[in-house]
């Protein structure tokens, strides 16, 4: 019992990691349509100026949250100055545009950083957190703690700010509005910035526990693409939700499925991307897209 | 609508040629055909989208409350998911959502498409009332001649994007030629 | 025929013939590129013909690719069979592969289809590597070029580009007459509007379908050469890499277009060299750039700024 509750808890946390960037996936998606396969190249290099920072001494707080600062400024200028020219064009131009920033962030931080591991510290104690009888890793849950928080932020300012209103209009219906006078262009890139930041969070969150290396967010990519299957890809709240299940049955099927081990654990998201969309292509939580004709 | 010729004027200034969101903000608001409604927000939501281009938030609250006095089914149904509209109530919501702007002159593109007659006439009386009361200028594109001509007080007739005729409505409304081809009498 | 038609059939012609005399001008390792050249064009245009003509995105044609390849080292490897006829079997062994998988595929639209094709690219190594009996596990098979018959003198890599340019041209002239005939205008009708489409009485099901089988065989096809040309396969060379790259080929050589494929083989074949002879410390960086750079001053690939030069040009004369 100890055991499971351990994996369930070390599974939400590496799940809601691979949720945040489902939920930065979705974002993009729902207001162009593009998948955003950079996604994750862009969380890896925020993570690497990060690490800059801590070592030249910055306290990790205060690198934290530069770098979430850093990293929304350039998902804004990354949408406003590499996206925009090809924003009109064919979806899969737009997609190609994408792999070649996907290329040239992970070649840059291998260039720079070169590509040996490096650990990264963890804000949270080493020490395990004892509730009830259970010990839980701390950082396990401090990283699901920062990971609600910061979803929990984004909900409030989606649904109760009239920026985060508008740019909801802004990736439902663009022509209407214009009509109400939003410059749909700028919300946009805003919101490209706030993917950058949900992924920045996500790749400090998870460089303690995978160590740091360009290609560290490569099978995050991935589960975040099961996740946001799973969840449901026009269905924000859906592809967070989808991650948090995702690394829970990913944790519990290590653990409890003998023959799985960390080779088969990437055929298991694999396999519930296959599974879902053969059952239910917009995922538990999406719409169902009806077409009039 | 691409320019081809002439030029495109409000209050002396050349507006052809830019963009959409600064046009809404020298106060022209436009409903435009087919509604375009959010229709995976509220109503509320919508109404206050409407009002996004504008600097002075502080008189919302009152704006609200006039929108619903004009449009009561928009009161009731504020928290609603404007999808769930009927058309009628979808329409009656676009052209408040236009309102909400405190625009100065409304465009209303064909708004009575897909609408029964009843539900016409009543968006046609409230659209009356608001051009008396809040002396926002509208100017009506509609297929539908009899009502458009009730509602308006002067009218422009395209034939394939000509000016065939222009005046009074009371006077076109009495025109032989037209009430023939038009009005079917 | 039309000044237009009369000037690309010159066209065609005069590449075709640079195309023959390249083997006695270019080096053996030159040649072996522009095999692959070739190789890469006839899997770009199976993919073009899926995704550009029929708009079902596909990221996983790198499976159709490894199967082809691996059905060719396979029956030459254990069963002896002249490498000859091991090309038509991969074919049809991929057009069936093809054809089935576009039954389940056909309940999925655009975003998920891509995402079931890259899962399934995702576990292509990891499924070779599985079935080590057959495959040789990670080790792969080991495969000899074959050589010239009938004692012509010309080196196996000379040998081989000649068939790869043979089967190129057969299988493109297939693809042009299908393309532009009915089934062609089928096809397209169904991406631009499935539904006016099967209310003309196409029957959707089956054509999307068939072309996921033909899609499928035409890479299954240059998946066999490419075996015979590198004479070696393994499972790490069918990544998801490979299949990305094959959507890069096509949007870059230009979607629904025949000689896109040309210039997306082109592409994909020369342009990460380039790169690296640029920069060494960060070659990859210097092809993203190039695949940006390209995107922005040709959004409908190389064809399809071709396509508008020429229109261009039409109305400046006419």
């Amino acid at each position: 019992m100890e055991i499971f509750l351990q994996q369930v808890v070390s599974g939400l946390a590496t799940g809601g990691i691979y949720g945040s960037v489902a939920l930065a996936l979705v974002m993009i998606y729902q207001a162009t349509d593009v998948v955003n396969f950079a996604q994750g190249e862009m969380a890896m290099f925020s993570t690497y100026l990060a690490w800059s920072m801590l070592n030249a001494g910055v306290p990790y707080w205060a690198a934290f949250f530069a770098t979430l600062a850093v990293a929304f400024v350039c998902g804004v200028v990354i949408e406003r100055v590499v996206i925009r020219p090809v924003e009109n064009a064919p979806v899969l131009t737009i997609v190609i545009v994408c792999i070649g920033l996907l290329v040239i962030l992970n070649s840059v931080a291998g260039w720079i950083y070169s590509y040996i591991q490096k650990p990264f510290p963890s804000p949270f104690p080493e020490k395990p957190i004892t509730i009830g009888n259970v010990f839980f890793g701390a950082h396990d849950l401090g990283a699901l703690g920062v990971t609600l928080l910061v979803l929990l932020f984004l909900y409030v300012f989606f649904r109760y700010t009239t920026l985060g209103l508008a740019m909801r209009a802004a990736a439902q219906n663009p022509v209407s509005s214009r009509l109400c006078g939003i410059r749909v262009g700028w919300m946009l890139a805003l919101g490209w910035g706030l993917a950058a930041l949900v992924g920045a969070v996500a790749g400090l969150m998870i460089a303690p526990i995978v160590f740091l290396d360009p290609t560290m967010m490569s099978g995050i990519l991935i589960y975040a693409f099961a996740s946001a299957t799973l969840g449901g890809f026009t269905s924000p709240g859906g592809a967070v939700l989808g991650g948090l299940l995702v690394g829970v049955i990913e944790n519990l099927v290590g653990t409890y499925v003998k023959f799985i081990g960390t080779e088969l654990k990437l055929t298991v998201a694999l396999a519930m991307i296959l599974v879902v969309l053969l059952v239910r292509p917009s995922g538990l939580f999406g719409r169902v897209a009806v077409h009039r004709v | 609508m691409v320019r081809t010729a002439g030029e495109i004027r409000f209050d002396a200034q050349q507006i052809a040629g830019r963009p959409t969101e600064d046009i809404v903000r020298l106060g022209i608001a436009h409903v435009p055909e087919g509604r375009g409604t959010f229709t995976q927000l509220t109503v509320e939501e919508n109404l206050r989208l409407g009002a996004y281009a504008r600097r002075d938030t502080g008189a919302l609250a009152r704006d609200f409350a006039r929108i619903y006095d004009y449009f009561p089914v928009l009161g009731e149904r504020r928290r609603q998911i404007a999808g769930s509209l009927s058309g009628g109530e979808q329409q009656m919501l676009a052209v408040a959502r236009a309102l909400m702007l405190r625009p100065r002159l409304l465009l209303l593109d064909e708004p009575s498409l897909g609408l029964a007659p009843l539900v016409v006439r009543e968006i046609f009386r409230i659209v009356r009332a608001i051009n008396r009361e809040e002396r926002v200028s509208v100017l009506l594109v509609e297929q539908n001649v009899a009502t458009a001509l009730d509602l308006a007080d002067h009218a422009y007739l395209l034939e394939t994007g000509r000016v065939v005729v222009s005046g009074p409505s009371a006077e076109l409304r009495r025109d032989d030629a037209i009430r023939r081809s038009y009005l079917g009498y | 025929m039309s000044r237009g038609q009369g000037w690309r059939r010159a066209i065609v012609l005069a590449a075709i013939a640079i195309a023959c005399a390249l083997p006695f001008l270019l080096s053996n390792f030159r040649l072996f590129q522009f095999t692959q050249v070739f190789i890469y064009a006839i899997a770009l245009l199976g993919l073009n013909i899926l995704t550009g003509f029929n708009g079902q995105i596909s990221l996983g044609h790198g499976a159709f690719y490894a199967l082809g390849a691996y059905t060719t080292a396979i029956m030459i490897d254990r069963w002896s069979v002249p490498y000859g006829w091991t090309i038509p079997v991969a074919g049809l062994l991929c057009l069936t592969a093809g054809f089935l998988f576009g039954i389940p595929a056909l309940r999925l639209e655009g975003l998920y289809l891509a995402l079931a094709t890259f899962a399934l690219a995702l576990a292509v190594p990891q499924i070779l590597k599985y079935f080590e009996h057959w495959t040789g596990g990670s080790q792969g098979i080991v495969l000899s070029k074959p050589g010239a018959p009938l004692g012509l003198t010309l080196s196996p890599d000379q040998w081989l580009y000649f068939v790869t340019l043979g089967v190129l041209i057969l299988l493109f002239v297939l693809g042009a007459n299908l393309l532009r005939g009915r089934t062609g205008r089928a096809i397209v009708a169904i991406r631009d509007n499935p539904i006016a489409a099967q209310a003309m009485g196409v029957n959707g099901a089956l054509y999307k379908s068939l072309t996921f089988g033909v899609s499928a065989a035409y890479t299954g096809v240059a998946g066999a050469l490419s075996a015979l040309a590198i004479a070696f396969v393994a499972p790490d060379a069918f990544n998801v890499f490979l299949s990305i790259t094959f959507l890069v080929g096509i949007v870059i050589g230009g979607l629904a277009s025949i000689s896109g494929a040309i210039f997306g083989g082109l592409f994909v074949q020369f342009v990460p060299n380039w790169a690296q002879e640029i920069s060494k410390a960060a070659p990859w960086a210097i092809y993203g750039i190039f695949l940006i750079v390209f995107m922005y001053a040709m959004p409908r690939g190389i064809a399809g700024a071709l396509r508008l030069a020429g229109a261009r040009l039409a109305r400046f004369r006419g």
